[in-house]
């Protein structure tokens, strides 16, 4: 057989068998059960305006909230990581080390439930509030180790320049080294930040007053209450409306910080 | 002339202080022992070209004298003050030492312009309309008064090599150190930076140049430095140093660099 013969053979195969496994999930799908439990239009009617006004607006206000704390955390530990005092490193490497380890749901379940009972604590804002900080705590570990990278990846001769100018060293991290590490860090903290939309999920865990409920929390309630899948599926397509214009900003941005370098 | 008396910590000009006194200056890293008991000078107005084969330690000298090395013993005096004196105020005196470096090392996140303002805000605390009229002066002295709006990353490495020139002399500096400032740069863009030094050593800028450019030296260098091994083997007029060598391994190295 001709190399080029076996090439479009292999190809055709290669498409049939793909065309074979559509079709026989398609046939062997039952769309009435389907489309009744999962693309129901009551049911989606149902779940408006509320599923946007409460729970989206929740989601994206926990996870701008949830993102700010953890970079001013995380900044804070990064510094104290690099710092030449002995104590300061050990602790960013402890915060680092035990909140990257644990679970984010364990996190926030213990500081929903564990921490008030232990400590006789109530966190501000109720519940919502208790694994608001949880989620912080958990992302500033993350963001941490993100920005230490960033400012180590800028070259040494950066630093060198300004502190020969007669920079002293914090004006030298806020003007000279932090910019750029900043344009580095671009794209694994736009990872932190679609990771962190989704971890506002796991705040279920804490028990949501019902003005105070996200995306999953609500359609999970809204699953309960009609016996269908339906505001799941709604609550999916929220979250890509969310995170997709996200990433596209990002990659934009990305572009033109390129101009710099 | 009466001698007038300073205080130590004064920065003087008089001909008496060197601008640059290094003394018995001692460089290692880990066990390699880079500087090995330096003695070297340069005095107000000079023009103090260092040269040598790589490795012979004449950048870690240049580098110990705004202490972006440490020395590990030996004294660096600037203008009089002793800078690895930890009482002393380094930031202060690094702004009175102009230096560019090999890699340019401008700020590519920052205009031109903003690259010249930046350590004159922060470090001279000038105000704004000021330390961009310096930066202009000093743009339009180099040559590239229309690329203030550029981004380092817009230039060719000699104009890169002249901003980060204007970007030193901002500072008002009393000394320039030059460390090889032309060995990153294509044979076609040396011309332009070598003009630039020429004009400030007619200006009577202090230099000290770590250099490989023979030519530089000899016309411009008042007083040439060959190092090796991490010591200073001889040193004198250029015209003496490079053109009738006495130690052996200056010929050697004259012989093949010329």
């Amino acid at each position: 057989m001709k190399r080029s013969t076996r090439r479009r053979l292999t190809q055709g195969v290669l498409y049939a068998v793909f065309a074979a496994a559509v079709a026989f999930v398609l046939l062997s799908a039952d769309w009435a059960t389907i489309r009744a439990y999962f693309f129901n239009l009551d049911v989606a009617v149902g779940v408006f305006p509320e599923i946007v006004t409460i729970a989206a607006k929740n989601t994206v206000i926990y996870t701008a909230i949830a993102f700010v704390g953890g970079l001013l955390l995380g900044l804070l530990l990064a510094l104290m990581k690099l710092s030449p005092v002995l104590p300061y490193r050990w602790f960013a490497t402890a915060w680092i080390e035990l909140f990257r380890g644990l679970p984010a749901l364990l996190v926030i379940f213990g500081f929903a439930y564990a921490i008030p009972i232990a400590f006789q604590w109530r966190a501000p804002g109720g519940n919502a509030g208790a694994g608001l900080i949880a989620l912080i705590i958990v992302s500033s570990a993350y963001i941490a180790e993100t920005i230490r990278a960033g400012i180590e990846a800028v070259p040494k001769g950066q630093v060198e320049a300004a502190r020969s100018l007669g920079m002293n060293g914090p004006w030298t991290m806020v003007t000279v080294t932090l910019p750029q590490a900043f344009r580095i860090i671009t794209p694994p903290l736009t990872n932190e930040l679609v990771i962190l939309i989704k971890d506002t999920s796991l705040l279920f865990i804490a028990g949501m007053a019902i003005g105070d409920r996200e995306l999953t929390t609500f359609s999970r309630d809204a699953l309960t209450s009609t016996a269908n899948a339906t505001p799941l599926v709604v609550a999916a397509l929220l979250y890509l409306i969310i995170t997709l214009p996200l990433t596209q900003l990002v990659a934009k941005l990305e572009r033109h910080n390129k101009r710099g370098r | 002339m009466i001698p007038v008396a300073h205080p130590a910590s004064v920065p003087t000009r008089s001909a008496a202080v060197p601008a640059i006194e290094v003394r018995a200056l001692c460089k290692s890293f880990g066990t390699n022992e880079v500087l090995k008991g330096i003695d070297f000078h340069v005095d107000h107005g000079e023009v103090v070209c260092v040269i040598g084969p790589s490795g012979s330690g004449k950048s870690t000298l240049l580098r110990c004298v705004n202490r972006l090395e440490e020395p590990t013993s030996g004294t660096v005096m600037v203008e009089g003050v002793d800078i690895t004196d930890s009482e002393t105020d380094l930031d202060g005196v690094r702004t009175r030492i102009g230096m560019v470096f090999q890699q340019f090392n401008l700020f590519p996140h920052l205009s031109v312009l903003k690259n010249l303002t930046l350590a004159q805000q922060r470090a001279k605390k000038r105000k704004k309309a000021e330390a961009v009229e310096v930066a202009r002066r000093n743009l339009a002295k180099v040559g590239l008064a229309e690329k203030a709006d550029a981004f380092p990353a817009q230039l060719s490495g000699g104009q890169q090599q002249r901003v980060a020139i204007a970007r030193a002399l901002s500072m008002d500096p009393d000394m320039m150190l030059f460390d090889e400032p032309t060995s990153a740069l294509d044979p076609e863009l040396v011309g332009d930076v070598l003009e630039v030094m020429k004009q400030l050593a007619r200006e009577g800028m202090t230099m000290m140049v770590v250099t490989h450019e023979m030519g530089f030296a000899r016309e411009v260098g008042d007083r040439v430095v060959f190092m090796d091994g991490g010591v200073v083997v001889e040193q004198g007029k250029p015209e003496d140093v490079l053109g009738n060598p006495q130690n052996e391994r200056t010929k050697l190295f004259l012989s093949k660099v010329l």
